[in-house]
């Protein structure tokens, strides 16, 4: 949305007559090389509870090259929640390329015909999503926090943030179809695999010939994975702020978080000096991370930076301002100074480590 | 070479703030700049035309006040510019908004053909990183999104090989002209535009294309009423039903704040001191 612009009271809004048989929520299953992106799954979590609450299927779309792989991620779909499975095999769809993944998802919201469908809002997510709207002429909303089915009209009602992530806005697509959505990794909860649980596949052939594919993929140059740092996955985060003042006090951060076996987060500010690199800043234009453990030091809480990591199960806050905005919504919080409290954290973490040790 | 570059005008969001108590935005004071994202693919633009020769033309729709916005890309040395703006166009969504932009740049390309359209990674006001895409598929264009590098431009054959951040990875492409690029940040540096650059963009004739001019016949296309998504709420976020469990002892010494912190923390998270213990191998 560029202006969220106030609309007057609510009228009842009658839904086109080609869309009444628009049914079932579809989430699309991005997979890259046989690797499926987790945003898939925690997407297969959120999208069940929209399909329970409006009575309908949850469906999973699969789509990639002809093969055992391809076929064995609809089989992955079904153990995260989806009850069927679209699957297009095609070898136009080896390398994610726009232009067939746009034609090929298309093709199938026209053919069966989705009310809601959702996509990660990941580099491939959102590159897809925006073509395929355009072209189904609907609505997409980007970057989702909270997504609902509205009691009386049942319409998807999707909560975003807005302005700089200063307000949050929700926005629906009343009179399109499907409603379309983009939620970033990480901000829904993964939900557990049941691998009991099995559903059923619904082939779609494509038509799709190599040829009338302009784009063509000459390389793929895979990221070098080991040195860089897994945020968004980190079971435990310490993060640091300004309150820090200089950098060799943030060492302080890293102490703490090789006791802890952790990753080290930051807020903006410090990426913006060059204190650490920006792959571990947290917040609205970082990183979305929901670790078991966050603990933030000398960081005031500001909403860019709560939106990244209000998901987490356990927050401490250490900040010397009782009135900072962190302890709005931290589970727990120390009023102090984190050059203080930081390194009797850490030794009181790497004796209760020690404990644990020699008792096991 | 003929680039268009599509910049938007966003208020500088890193200065907005919320009232307190009406929950309404702060805009007064608050400076308009370009769109940061959008200086990159300005400054790609005009390094083509430094390599291959050729026209950069900036185009935005907005209220007339972005032609301040217009007029910093001409200094920068872009070569014309264009304003489409209507009162029609109010409360475009992004759906609204690549309508009302394709059909400006499909009149651009009545005058001279457009061999690429450059737009930033995305806004940082709408945040949505859909525009672009929308734009490539109303035109019919090629669409290369998180583009981080233009390798070669082969004019005869009228193909581009690029490279695109992927998940994981990059991607080398090659595709055809013409195309859609949406730039990633960090990829170049923007440069300073010259003195002649600076007088040139201070004089230089604006075009301005209301909706007609801009070749949209059907006022129901754009704005408000060409949007399919509706804003409903807007909202503070809340602060959770709780505030944080503030620990407190007779000293407040740090190691038996510490210690007292855990003792509660593993108390009501069992769980967590087993992970910890686990993570610590
Ligand atoms: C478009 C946009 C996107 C943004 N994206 C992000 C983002 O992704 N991530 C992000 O983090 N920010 C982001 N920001 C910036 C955000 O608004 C805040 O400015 C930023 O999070 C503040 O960082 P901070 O808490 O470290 O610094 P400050 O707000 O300066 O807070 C420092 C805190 O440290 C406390 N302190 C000072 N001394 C001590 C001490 N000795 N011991 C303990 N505490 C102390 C102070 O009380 C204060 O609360 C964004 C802003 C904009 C406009
Ligand atoms: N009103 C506008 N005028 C011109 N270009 C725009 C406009 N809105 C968005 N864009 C372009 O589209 C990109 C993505 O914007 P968004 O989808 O809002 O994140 C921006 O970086 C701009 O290049």
């Amino acid at each position: 949305m560029n202006e969220p612009v106030k609309k007057p009271a609510r009228k009842k809004v009658e839904l086109d007559p080609r869309f009444v048989n628009y049914k079932h929520v579809w989430v699309f299953i991005e997979a890259e090389r046989g690797v499926v992106h987790p945003v898939s799954w925690e997407l297969l979590g959120e999208g069940r509870k929209l399909a329970d609450a409006l009575g309908v299927e949850l469906a999973g779309v699969v789509m990639g090259p002809p093969g055992e792989r391809t076929r064995q991620i609809c089989g992955e779909a079904f153990h995260y929640g989806a009850d069927l499975c679209y699957l297009a095999q095609d070898e136009v769809l080896r390398d994610y390329r726009n232009e067939p993944y746009t034609r090929a998802l298309t093709e199938l919201v026209d053919t069966y015909q989705p009310e809601i469908m959702l996509l990660g809002a990941s580099t491939l997510g959102r590159d897809l999503a925006g073509s395929v709207a355009t072209t189904l002429a609907t609505g997409l909303v980007a970057d989702c926090t909270e997504l609902v089915i509205e009691a009386d009209s049942r319409n998807l009602a999707s909560t975003r943030p807005t302005f700089g992530g200063s307000l949050l806005c929700t926005i629906m697509t009343q009179r399109h179809r499907p409603q379309m959505a983009t939620v970033r990794p990480r901000v829904m909860a993964m939900p557990d695999a049941d691998t009991a649980r099995s559903g059923r596949i619904v082939e779609h052939k494509l038509a799709i010939i190599e040829s009338s594919i302009i784009t063509k993929v000459l390389e793929f140059i895979p990221d070098a994975q080991q040195d860089k740092p897994q945020l968004a996955f980190a079971d435990i985060i310490v993060s640091g702020g300004r309150g820090f003042k200089k950098q060799e006090n943030f060492q302080l951060v890293w102490d703490l978080a090789k006791v802890l076996g952790a990753e080290v987060g930051a807020s903006r500010p410090i990426v913006q000096a060059g204190w650490v690199e920006l792959d571990r800043q947290v917040g609205q234009s970082g990183k979305t991370v929901r670790p078991k453990l966050y603990i933030a030091a000398g960081i005031s809480g500001a909403i860019q930076h709560r939106v990244g990591m209000d998901g987490s199960d356990v927050i401490i806050a250490i900040n010397n301002d009782p009135n900072a905005p962190i302890f709005d919504f931290a589970h727990y919080g120390i009023v102090g100074n984190a050059m203080q409290i930081l390194p009797a954290l850490t030794e009181a973490f790497r004796a209760q480590i020690a404990l644990a040790r020699r008792a096991g | 070479m003929h680039s268009v570059v599509c910049i938007k005008q966003v208020p500088d969001s890193a200065q907005i703030r919320v009232h307190p108590v009406t929950n309404t935005i702060m805009r007064q004071g608050v400076p308009a700049i370009i769109n940061p994202y959008d200086l990159f693919a300005l400054e790609e633009a005009l390094r083509l035309k430094d390599r291959f020769g050729g026209t950069v033309t900036v185009i935005t729709m907005g209220p007339p006040m972005a032609e301040v916005a217009l007029r910093k890309c001409l200094s920068f040395g872009a070569d014309d510019a264009i304003l489409v703006s209507d009162r029609a166009f109010a409360g475009a969504d992004t759906l609204a908004t690549s309508y009302a932009l394709a059909a400006a740049i499909g009149k651009i390309r009545e005058n001279m053909p457009v061999d690429l359209i450059f737009t930033g990674k995305q806004t940082i006001d709408g945040d949505t990183a859909q525009v672009g895409p929308g734009i490539a598929r109303r035109l019919d264009y090629q669409l290369l999104t998180y583009v981080s590098a233009i390798r070669e431009i082969d004019h005869e054959k009228r193909e581009i090989l690029v490279e695109r951040r992927a998940e994981g990875g990059v991607q080398v492409l090659k595709t055809k002209l013409p195309c859609l690029i949406t730039m990633l940040e960090g990829t170049n540096e923007m440069r300073y535009g010259d003195m002649d650059d600076m007088f040139r963009a201070a004089r230089h004739p604006l075009k301005q294309w209301d909706r007609l001019a801009a070749g949209i016949e059907d006022p129901n296309v754009v704005g408000l009423k060409g949007s399919p998504t509706v804003v409903g709420k807007v909202f503070a976020p809340k602060p959770r039903s709780q505030r944080a469990e503030i620990i407190e002892t007779v000293d407040n010494d740090p190691k038996n704040l510490v210690v007292t912190l855990l003792a509660k923390v593993f108390t009501q998270h069992p769980k967590l001191e087993r992970e910890i213990e686990r993570l610590a191998k």
